[in-house]
């Protein structure tokens, strides 16, 4: 797997310009792909949610605004333009900053958080060619990087100057850092049994073996858990007791309008990529086929893999899985903050370690 | 303790803790209304609480004294504005009895198909709102969809979907729009089946049975002493329903059940109990409705009364049970056309009223749920 960054630099290495300008022209031109990537993720999947939610609730969703005069009646392209009419609301809204916050803490607050989804993407491959730096520790960045956020999400509460939002950034902060653990307690599975903590590698493994979901009864269950605590990581329903709109009107946003609150909304949608990415990535297979998922297929059947078709798998399973996550937050009431705890420190953390036991020893009695 | 006091105002460097006054509302999303709640909250464990009402207060009863019988009555619409025809006949019934008028039979049987179809729409909203409230979004939109067809119905029938103005003292505005009854029995077989898809989504989910199973029992009791009524009291095992007990039209004809809170997922008397009454009271409705028209009579609708009510000298207390419980209407009149003074009693003002006594020590997310579960509106309860 070598990353764009890399083939970049050798195929432009002869050119006259000076290594370090052209590192920079290069890191500027994928940073601005990630953003777009982010952007076009953001507009399609809150699109997506609004159509799924209206489905779910019997309703028809936004089905006014068309785009370039296309408004395809009452069907599911109904009102398609509907979130880039939204985006560009919201960034011509005006910009409030309340008299009592702390103006500086509350202008960076955002942007910590957006910083934190756009380097993660750096790590997160979209298939074995596509991915802009490739680390040996790629899960480890992942893991460590999608958790500064945090701290954006403790400075937006905190400088908001509103109760609501400090309730609200506690509540996170608390969420996000007791989830991590089991998060991190799952992805050791994956590189326990591969070796690697490179994602290549990892999707490499499952390549010639399977699935990381099958590998054994305790990856399994530990999909399970990495997925619900990714739900809780992203402050999603049923774990969106951060922002609980009965509760605390919203959370830590609430003093946030116009440009800053979309890239809270931005960051929100593009760290839900990013955790259904990595969730196909390190379980079910990346970019591969799905006749990867045991091996009992014929070696014949992988003709269905590729750098560019594997593309279209890694982000159909990432869809689904975001699907998944939709369908919870339509459904699901919310858990109280105690229980939340609980599911954690005293369910999730528990049964992870105990996984991590006895997946070494299924390792140590299999390779035998 | 003493000691620990001024160490903590010499070194800054130790964080001081202590309670915070949380205001929740007027403007919140889930005070159902401009309530607003003083808590007093340490972390997120609430210490106190503070209903503090009076921001929609319009002089319901001041109003009242200036306005002839008839009159009053698009007023007392406005008090439970998601229980209008529930007030309307309240206050009719009380006005007939200062008056003591015989009801054709017809008004009698349309005033009991009204209000039961008006009492399921209002705990479709109290329902999903409690869905809404602990956070279950979809089941909100269900409910609201279903009560959108009975808000139709009531539009065939006096043309308004919110404020009817329908019920009068003496009869009704309007006799049935053609058709009205095959088409309130088409909405409840269409509607049967929709609570148990609610059950199936809401009622039995893990989640919500977590966050409502035990929070906030209200023992029958304390529940006696605070005047609670309605659904709420009878999810505390309390078997006190006016329909039953003190029958007013034409209640003692029809055959339904009273259903009583039995703590299936908790204790008697938790969120969850008071959820699911409402429920099943929705279903033992839409039995009075089947009854109601399969009986029905053809008649006038309006009883023999002159242009101006002026009833006599005196004083009458009417009493009814409403979607959210015991309202009751005390008139004093002097024998001219306006009445000398109304007093409402309030339901949702009492059932309010028990919010700081059952939410101390719990949390916040709690308030939330226990105050949905109470059904407060707020028109009523300021009125």
């Amino acid at each position: 797997m070598t990353s764009i960054v890399d083939r970049l630099l050798l195929s432009l290495n002869s050119t006259v310009i000076d290594y370090e300008i052209l590192l920079l022209i290069i890191i500027t031109t994928l940073g601005v792909a990630i953003f777009t990537v982010m952007a076009v993720n953001a507009l399609i999947a809150v699109y997506f949610e609004r159509k799924v939610s209206a489905f779910m609730q019997d309703r028809l969703g936004p089905m006014e605004v068309g785009i370039f005069g296309f408004k395809g009646g009452k069907k599911f392209w109904g009102g398609i333009g509907q979130t880039l009419a939204d985006a560009i609301k919201l960034l011509v809204k005006e910009d409030i900053i309340p008299d009592n916050a702390d103006r500086t803490l509350m202008i960076l607050a955002p942007f910590i958080i957006f910083t934190g989804a756009l380097l993660t993407f750096i790590a997160v491959p979209f298939s074995s060619n596509f991915v802009i730096s490739d680390f040996n520790i790629g899960i480890f960045y992942i893991v460590a990087m999608s958790s500064v956020g945090v701290i954006g999400i403790i400075l937006a509460g905190w400088s908001s100057n509103n109760k609501w939002s400090l309730y609200g950034a506690m509540r996170a902060a608390a969420q996000i850092v007791s989830y991590e653990i089991p998060i991190g307690l799952s992805i050791l599975l994956v590189v326990l049994v591969s070796g690697s903590l490179n994602i290549g590698d990892i999707v490499e493994w499952q390549s010639s073996n399977r699935w990381f979901i099958f590998h054994s009864p305790f990856t399994f269950i530990a999909f399970f858990i990495f997925f619900i605590s990714v739900v809780a990581e992203t402050n999603r329903t049923p774990f969106d007791i951060p922002e609980a709109e009965s509760e605390l009107v919203a959370g830590w946003m609430t003093e946030y309008s116009g440009f800053r609150w979309a890239l809270f909304f931005l960051s929100e949608y593009a760290n839900m990529l990013i955790v259904c990415l990595v969730a196909s990535i390190i379980f079910l297979g990346g970019w591969l086929s799905p006749f990867h998922i045991i091996n009992i297929f014929p070696e014949s059947w992988y003709i269905f893999d590729g750098p560019n078709i594997g593309l279209l798998w890694l982000f159909s399973k990432a869809a689904i899985l975001i699907f998944v996550m939709m369908w919870f937050r339509w459904t699901f009431p919310r858990l109280r903050v105690d229980q939340l705890m609980y599911l954690c420190w005293k369910v999730f953390i528990p049964i992870s370690l105990f996984n991590l036991f006895f997946v070494s020893l299924w390792e140590l009695m299999t390779n035998v | 303790m003493e000691n620990n006091k001024t160490k903590t105002l010499k070194d800054k460097s130790i964080i001081e803790t202590g309670e915070m006054v949380l205001n929740m509302g007027p403007q919140h999303p889930s005070t159902h209304g401009v309530l607003r709640l003083k808590i007093h909250t340490d972390g997120e464990i609430v210490s106190k609480i503070e209903p503090i009402l009076g921001y929609l207060h319009r002089c319901f009863e001041k109003h009242c004294e200036s306005l002839s019988y008839e009159q009053i009555v698009p007023f007392t619409d406005r008090c439970d504005y998601l229980a209008s025809m529930h007030m309307d006949h309240a206050y009719s019934i009380t006005v007939e009895k200062l008056l003591d008028i015989e009801l054709p039979d017809r008004v009698e049987y349309i005033r009991v198909i009204i209000s039961e179809l008006q009492r399921i729409a209002s705990h479709l909203i109290a329902v999903g709102a409690f869905g809404l409230d602990v956070g279950a979004i979809t089941p909100f939109t269900w409910t609201l969809r279903d009560r959108e067809r009975i808000l139709d119905l009531f539009e065939q029938l006096c043309g308004a979907r919110l404020l009817y103005n329908y019920i009068w003292p003496g009869g009704l505005s309007h006799d049935l729009p053609p058709n009205f009854i095959n088409r309130t029995l088409e909405f409840l077989d269409y509607f049967e089946p929709k609570i148990k898809e609610l059950d199936d989504l809401l009622t039995t989910n893990k989640i919500f049975i977590e966050r409502s199973a035990d929070v906030g029992v209200i023992p029958p009791d304390i529940g006696i002493n605070f005047g609670v009524s309605g659904p709420t009291l009878r999810a505390s095992g309390v078997n006190w329903d006016l329909r039953k007990d003190e029958p007013y039209s034409i209640y003692d004809k029809f055959d339904f059940d009273v259903p009583l809170g039995q703590g299936l997922m908790g204790s008697i008397g938790d969120c969850w109990d008071r959820y699911y009454v409402r429920v099943l009271e929705m279903k033992e409705s839409s039995k009075i409705i089947k009854q109601a028209c399969k009986q029905i009579p053809e008649g006038d609708v309006m009883a023999a009364l002159p242009k101006k009510i002026r009833p006599r000298k005196g004083n009458v207390y009417g009493r009814y049970e409403s979607a959210r419980g015991d309202v009751g209407f005390y008139i004093m009149s002097n024998g001219k056309n306006t009445p000398l003074r109304v007093k409402m009693r309030s339901p949702a003002f009492c059932n309010l009223s028990i919010l700081s006594e059952i939410s101390e020590g719990w949390m916040i997310s709690d308030i939330i749920a226990i105050l949905g579960s109470l059904d407060i509106v707020l028109g009523e309860i300021d009125r």
